[in-house]
């Protein structure tokens, strides 16, 4: 707003902002920190804040007792896999969508989406037959088609709103000077749209890489992401607060940061598009 | 633009996720009807048949299901209060020139990157355990007893862990909403001396619809799964006081291995998701256009 503001009252919003700010992002702090503790050091009463030892062994036991590195490369493929076919197979749609509209085109859509408001656990078990005979269970193959497809109504969406923001003239011209549609798409509406197509592909890997039924439910070790991994820490006897923590902690670490650096994408792609 | 050529062209290419969809939609819904009807237990295989309406009446019958049906609303409409009304005062505070308004954006964004089961068990542990978490220090620092939230208060201890894993989704969408809103107009408001809280009500309230409309439909469509929170931290009770619809069957499935009884579970969430579906797509759909 281009009021003159008191600096009174910056000061006293700014702190009001700041506070709710660090409350919320206070259980990621605190499970930061705590991981960091040593177990007795983590249930000490009165809690401990920063005046404590602070030590990796938490770490270092997590590392020996699960195998982190096959869990993080697995949420890796899983999200990063999905995304790309998800986005390979919607590109031509939401193009068409976009492009050549046709009365239903809005229904189309809302039907799209609506296949996400079908209840997972109501075909659990048809999935889980059908990935058994098919030999998809546990496997990463099995694991991207089902991330692909219950993420594939959000980049179809997404993409739909980016493209309609680019003139049809544009596309058009191409098309008179000689492109053809696989050139127009890929030299003229691709590079045009590279914001828009960076936001969505950032959402649904954070999407697929934070997705906690399918992958837990249809994976037992051999394509387990980080999802099945902090899973094994929920059971009692495996519950020591600071290891706790340093597992939550490697769990959110790499999409946490990946966020952080993004945030500009990724704002943008956590509207899905439908907010300007 | 509409050619002949093109529009074969279009119908080509959105053929792909459409028969896709389509395939992941019918395929295991098909299977879900057809186990619906059947004796089905994983745990007495060669019990089987066709039994009718029993699944369906039997799982409508069973004391959960109502309260199913009553937690999963509650626990919608709850979060959906939480962070709308949250958002909106949080966007509103963001929005104020205000000194790292960068850093604070990044620290509201921080919950949506957690995923459930790590939200689920710091919740759970360090927070609200009555023994070891923090809110159990805070009462006893304020001479206070220590509150069970999981087994007293279960269900509004899960919406509150899936309220903070959502507001950041609903603040930043209002606030980019709020962004878009010209100054010109509420200052000129201002000059005519509105009080602030009708410039609100009157100008950006308004402004908000299609935000908040979206921030709705996105949030129903993954709060009607919730699972892995409850699963994490209650399991469902005590008793059936946090069952919802959607953990019911999978309780059914998972649990008691009955997949018949599951099935019609599951032919009933989809007949109840599709009712809020087209109520919500109605409203949105016009929302949408504007």
């Amino acid at each position: 707003m281009a009021r003159a503001v008191t600096t009174q009252r910056k000061a006293l919003t700014t702190a009001a902002a700041w506070t709710a700010a660090l409350l919320i992002f206070f259980p990621i702090l605190w499970t930061i920190l705590t991981s960091f503790k040593s177990e007795a050091d983590a249930v000490a009463s009165p809690p401990l804040w920063l005046g404590f030892d602070w030590t990796l062994e938490n770490y270092q036991t997590v590392l020996e007792r699960a195998n982190y590195f096959r869990f993080f490369l697995n949420s890796v493929i899983l999200s990063v896999g999905s995304t790309a076919l998800g986005v390979l197979v919607a590109v031509p749609a939401a193009w068409s969508m976009a492009f050549v509209p046709g009365a239903k085109t809005k229904d189309l859509l809302m039907w799209m989406l609506s296949t996400k408001m079908m209840p997972s656990v109501a075909v659990l078990v048809p999935i889980y037959l059908i990935f058994i005979r098919l030999g998809l269970l546990d496997t990463r193959i099995g694991l991207v088609l089902v991330l692909m497809l219950i993420n594939l109504p959000i980049i179809v969406w997404m993409l739909y709103t980016y493209f309609k923001e680019i003139p049809g003239e544009i596309l058009e011209a191409a098309r008179m000077d000689g492109a053809t549609l696989r050139s127009e798409i890929l030299y003229v509406l691709l590079p045009m749209a590279v914001p828009g197509i960076a936001s969505t592909i950032l959402l649904n890997i954070i999407l697929a890489w934070n997705e906690a039924f399918w992958t837990i439910t249809l994976t037992t070790t051999h394509a387990a992401p980080l999802t099945k991994f902090i899973s094994s820490f929920s059971s009692p006897q495996g519950l020591f607060y600071a290891k706790l923590s340093a597992a939550s902690t490697m769990a959110i670490a790499p999409i946490l940061i990946m966020g952080w650096f993004s945030q500009k994408q990724l704002v943008r792609g956590l509207t899905f598009g439908a907010v300007k | 633009m509409s050619t002949q050529a093109s529009r074969y062209a279009a119908r080509a290419m959105l053929s792909p996720s459409v028969i896709l969809l389509l395939i992941w939609m019918i395929v295991p819904l098909v299977l879900t009807l057809w186990f619906s009807f059947q004796r089905y237990n994983l745990l007495y295989p060669d019990r089987t048949g066709f039994v009718g309406l029993f699944n369906y009446t039997s799982f409508v019958a069973s004391p959960a299901f109502l309260g199913g049906v009553l937690h999963t609303l509650i626990l919608v409409l709850g979060v959906l209060f939480i962070t709308v009304i949250g958002g909106i005062l949080l966007a509103l505070l963001i929005d104020q020139p205000i000194w790292g308004q960068g850093p604070v954006r990044i620290l509201v964004i921080a919950p949506f990157f957690v995923m459930p089961p790590v939200a689920a068990l710091v919740w759970k542990n360090m927070f609200m355990n009555p023994t070891n978490g923090l809110f159990g220090e805070l009462a006893k620092a304020l001479g206070l007893q220590p509150f069970d939230f999981l087994g007293d208060a279960p269900l509004a201890s899960i919406i509150v862990i899936v309220a903070w894993q959502w507001l950041p989704f609903a603040t930043l969408i209002l606030l980019t909403a709020l962004q878009s809103l010209s100054s010109e107009e509420l200052e000129a408001a201002e000059m005519d001396g509105a009080p602030a809280v009708k410039r609100f009500w009157f100008i950006m309230l308004p402004h908000l619809a299609r935000a908040i409309t979206v921030v709705v439909l996105i949030q129903t469509i993954f709060l009607l799964g919730v699972l892995v929170e409850i699963l994490v931290t209650t399991n469902g009770g005590p008793g059936t006081a946090s069952t919802t619809l959607t953990f019911l069957v999978y309780s059914k499935s998972i649990l008691s291995s009955d997949v018949g009884a599951a099935a019609a579970g599951g032919v009933v969430a989809v007949v109840l998701a599709n009712i809020v579906a087209i109520f919500l797509m109605r409203a949105i759909g016009k929302n949408l256009d504007a």
